[in-house]
């Protein structure tokens, strides 16, 4: 830089930045592929000049002189509006590994310079934030004592759960002998896909994650469901005879449901589960947040609106007079819309007031169940601040229900479904494990799903995280076909398949030594335990060191 | 691992019958304590038939106490017995004031009211006292119901036996529960001591129900009167059996089905599939996780024996006609029975209820896959 170059308040060095590019000159062949690769054009080609000193041979007459000499490279952009992500493709596209990155080990002044245009941040992922309290909680009550051990690898297991209303056994009994009305109840694997919708991910990863579902169903008879999330479902599903391993997300903006009405009367199986979206851990308050990028001709057809504008969930309709009415009222017209076939059932982002809203659906006898979403669920776009410092954790939130239930003896009754953070530092089954003797009855993951499966690359560590851009570079993410295509749909299903039977050997592993087999230890609290007072306290649970 | 021991007699027999038995099994018990529920009771106590009998351990104070208040409830005493020991307690077992076995009859306004009514009355009666006798120290309440004694203590039980003389003819009675206790997980504790009671139900398990804080959870939420307690995980084994039969209106042949449903596949092959299948939905909570072999007595003198899913732990039954027992071991049975057809002791397996009625004619297996008697 020239020492009278125009240095702004949001001039930033490569130092400055929290991803570091390396290239290394001597290995690099100039194949260009960084380059096109970088999904933030973080890099660009670079000229570089450089002065030279000629020293003559030995014993000749001429003096050395210094001369200039040009050569070609990689730069990085340090403009706030280009900074790298640390992504790593251009690694994985360099024939020579010459170039990496490396992460900053100062700290990140770009942070300061985020909000060019006076629009705070938007990103995709988690909250920067690696801590999990149920990464702390172990497994304490291993039976060594009278038991003999039950063996994960060879005995019989029963680890399905129940989404839906369950009556309690006298009214059971009473509506079976009296040929009365049963809300309908499902019996699915207890790891659900939760609502990525059709909008945010990929048809590529969409189709992969299908796949998956499907094939875990119909050749490993594993019941797993998978959520669409909001903005509708593609019409050909929608027909399919797969509906069934699909649990319908409609949000309180009813987009896509215009798709879903006109498929009823031509729908060949019922779907799983209807799910009413109201909130989301990683932006509680916020709707989804679809950003214009993202918005292709598909999409904009799927949702009815003009291709290419920003989507933001609409609110609420002006007809629903408060929260307890709206609930009570969609849950009442999509119950009415399949008969009273499918269960249906509402999803909130965990909060200080979900006890509300549980107390509420339990006096709701159309009310299938309550999906709590926790701080640290993953999003495909939302503002900075609301994924950082908005949210109420999810251990808590569910243990606070489930024994309000118990209070209430309705235990189970009202499935609590948990989201958010399942895995996060990859413990898919322990944080699972954890969330449902906390008192889940099944547990939902999204961001797990999508870096186990298909390889995405956002951490904890705000690595990568720009799903709201479309610009995703492992195809995830993107409705763009040229980054897209990058994904193997078959791979992927693969890879859920994978993941869905590591995870039950692991589950397998955790619950035979405490003894449980036959049914889910939902609620069988006096398994765990923490070294940290105030959590143990707070969870009832058992304080251990 | 607790033993267990009981029988089904049309005649009476002594407990020590069944602590014979339980002798027999002593490698399988610590002499942490032992438990007696007795039934059908034959002497002086046969008179008093319709009446309750309350069983529980006092102290002096307690026993004053208690006079105070069951008078002040209406109660008059009929008839009493108290177990008093001649020597010193057996090693391990604490000086005890009284044994008591008091027959009581209820104030006259109870004859107007319902059975389930006067039923729950009675159970909140045991339970007040319970209560009061845990405040103080003072009193200890096994059960309060007609033609039910009880009897629990901390020590061997050969010892026990002997020391409080249960040989003797006032106590003989039809039906013997009886659990030598191997103390495991909790402190010991008298009221953890099997077998449990709740208005004429009453069983006992050797085992570890690994779902016990759900399933406890859950029954003490129910609003139901006597579900309380939980010194021992087996205690819900009883509760679950109560609810079963007097909630929900079941028999025996549910209590299977309830604590241990059919898989899928063994369900949709059922006959009654829509029944269990709502009844699997709607008591799932209640299902029992971990090995565990259930023997107990219904209200109409019932005797039964059921196995965990997965039947790991021993059980086995066998007798001839007329006196039948269910036994941890078999050695147990011929400490007792020793003149049976042993070609037809039967071990029940994971499916099925084994069943013997209170006119000890035969056993009964009841398997899981076959179709439920109608429901009442
Ligand atoms: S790591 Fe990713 S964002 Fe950074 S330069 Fe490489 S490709 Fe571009
Ligand atoms: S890889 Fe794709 S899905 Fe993963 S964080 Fe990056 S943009 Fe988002």
């Amino acid at each position: 830089m020239q020492a009278n170059a125009a240095v702004t308040p949001s001039t930033l060095s490569v130092q400055d930045l929290p991803w570091q590019i390396h290239w290394d000159r001597y290995t690099c062949t100039l194949c260009g592929r960084c380059t096109s690769v970088c999904p933030v054009n973080a890099i660009e080609l670079g000229v570089f000049r450089k002065r030279e000193i000629a020293t003559p041979p030995f014993g000749l007459q001429e003096k050395p002189s210094s001369g200039f000499n040009i050569y070609y490279g990689i730069r990085q952009r340090t403009d706030p509006g280009y900074a790298c992500i640390g992504c790593s493709m251009c690694n994985m596209v360099c024939p020579n590994n010459a170039i990496r990155t490396v992460k900053s080990e100062t700290a990140d002044l770009l942070r300061f310079h985020r909000d060019r245009g006076g629009q705070p941040r938007t990103r995709g992922g988690r909250r920067n934030n690696q801590q999990s309290v149920l990464d702390q909680i172990k497994f304490i009550r291993i039976s060594m004592l009278t038991d003999p051990a039950l063996d994960a690898g060879r005995h019989e297991f029963e680890l399905k759960t129940l989404i839906g209303r369950i009556l309690s056994p006298a009214k059971a009994i009473k509506a079976q002998q009296e040929k009365g009305w049963m809300p309908p109840v499902r019996e699915v694997y207890p790891l659900l896909i939760g609502g990525m919708s059709f909008g945010a991910l990929s048809p590529n990863m969409w189709e992969g994650l299908q796949m998956g579902v499907a094939y875990l169903n119909e050749e490993l008879k594993m019941p797993v469901r998978m959520c669409t999330g909001e903005g509708g479902c593609p019409p050909r599903l929608l027909r399919s005879r797969f509906l069934k391993y699909v649990i319908l997300q409609i949000a309180s903006g009813y987009f896509g449901w215009d798709e879903i009405v006109h498929a009823i009367p031509e729908m060949k199986e019922d779907p799983c589960a209807v799910e009413i979206k109201y909130g989301q851990g990683a932006k509680p308050g916020d709707g989804g947040l679809l950003q214009w990028h993202k918005v292709n001709q598909l999409i904009a057809a799927i949702r009815g609106v003009p291709p290419g504008v920003s989507l933001p969930s609409p609110p609420t309709h002006q007809t629903k007079y408060s929260i307890e009415e709206a609930v009570a009222k969609m849950i009442q017209s999509m119950s009415m819309a399949w008969g009273f076939r499918v269960p249906v059932y509402p999803k909130i982002s965990a909060t200080s007031t979900s006890l509300a809203v549980l107390n509420n659906l339990t006096r709701n006898p159309y009310a299938a169940g309550l999906a709590i979403d926790g701080e640290d669920g993953g999003t495909g776009a939302a503002y900075n601040v609301s994924m950082n410092h908005m949210g109420h954790p999810i251990a808590s939130n569910v243990r606070d229900c489930y024994l309000n239930l118990v209070k209430l003896g309705m235990q189970n009754e009202l499935p609590i479904i948990a989201g958010g953070g399942t895995g996060k530092n990859g413990n898919l089954a322990a944080n699972a494990a954890a969330l449902i003797m906390l008192g889940a009855s099944a547990v939902q993951i999204g961001k797990y799903i999508m870096q186990a499966a298909a390889g995405c690359l956002g951490t904890e560590g705000d690595r990568c995280n720009i799903c709201n851009i479309g610009r995703c570079p492992k195809g995830i993410t993107s409705q763009d076909p040229r980054l897209y295509r990058r994904l193997d749909p078959e791979k992927v299903a693969e890879r859920v398949v994978d993941v869905y039977v590591s995870f039950d050997i692991e589950l397998k592993k955790i619950v035979a030594p405490l003894g449980r087999s036959t049914s889910l230890p939902i609620g069988m609290s006096d398994a765990l335990g923490i070294a940290d007072r105030a959590a143990a306290d707070r969870l009832q649970i058992k304080y251990v060191v | 691992m607790c033993r267990l021991f009981s029988l089904t007699s049309t005649e009476p027999m002594s407990p020590m019958k069944a602590i014979e038995a339980l002798d027999m099994m002593k490698e399988g018990h610590d002499g942490s304590g032992i438990g007696l529920f007795l039934s059908d009771l034959d002497g002086p106590f046969s008179k008093f038939k319709d009446l309750p009998i309350l069983s529980g351990i006092f102290t002096r104070d307690g026993l004053r106490r208690l006079e105070e208040f069951m008078s002040g409830q209406g109660f008059i005493p009929k008839h009493m017995l108290t177990l008093d020991a001649k020597n010193d307690p057996p090693p391990g077992t604490p000086r005890r004031e009284t044994y008591l076995v008091q027959v009581y009859e209820p104030p006259a306004s109870w004859q107007y009211l319902d059975q389930s009514v006067q039923e729950k009355k009675l159970t909140g009666i045991r339970l007040k006292l319970r209560h009061m006798g845990e405040a103080e120290g003072d009193m200890v309440v096994f059960s309060f119901w007609p033609d039910v004694i009880m009897i629990k203590e901390v020590g061997d039980p050969m010892e026990i036996g002997t020391y409080l003389g249960l040989d003797r003819e006032e106590i003989y009675a039809r039906r013997i529960l009886a659990q030598g206790r191997q103390n495991t997980n909790y402190g010991i504790n008298l009221y953890a001591c099997h077998p449990f009671f709740i208005q004429g139900v009453s069983t006992m398990t050797n085992g570890e129900n690994t779902a016990f804080v759900p399933i406890k959870e859950y029954l003490s939420s129910q609003g139901v009167v006597g579900y309380e307690g939980y010194q021992s995980d087996s205690e819900v084994f009883t509760h679950i059996l109560h609810f079963t039969l007097k909630e929900l209106g079941l028999g025996i042949e549910a209590y299977k089905h309830v604590i241990t449903p059919l898989q899928e596949s063994d369900l949709a092959a059922h006959p009654d599939r829509d029944f269990l299948h709502k009844l699997r939905q709607s008591c799932r909570r209640l299902i029992i996780d971990g090995p565990n072999c259930v023997i107990g007595c219904l209200p109409d003198k019932t005797m039964f024996m059921v196995q965990d899913r997965k039947k790991l732990r021993p059980g086995i039954v066998g007798g001839r006609s007329g006196l039948f027992a269910f036994s941890s071991e078999a050695c147990g049975l011929d400490a007792v029975v020793p003149d049976r057809d042993k070609t037809k002791d039967f071990q029940p397996m994971h499916l099925d209820t084994v069943i013997v009625s209170p006119d000890c004619k035969e056993v009964r297996t009841c398997r899981q896959t076959q179709p439920l008697p109608l429901q009442h």
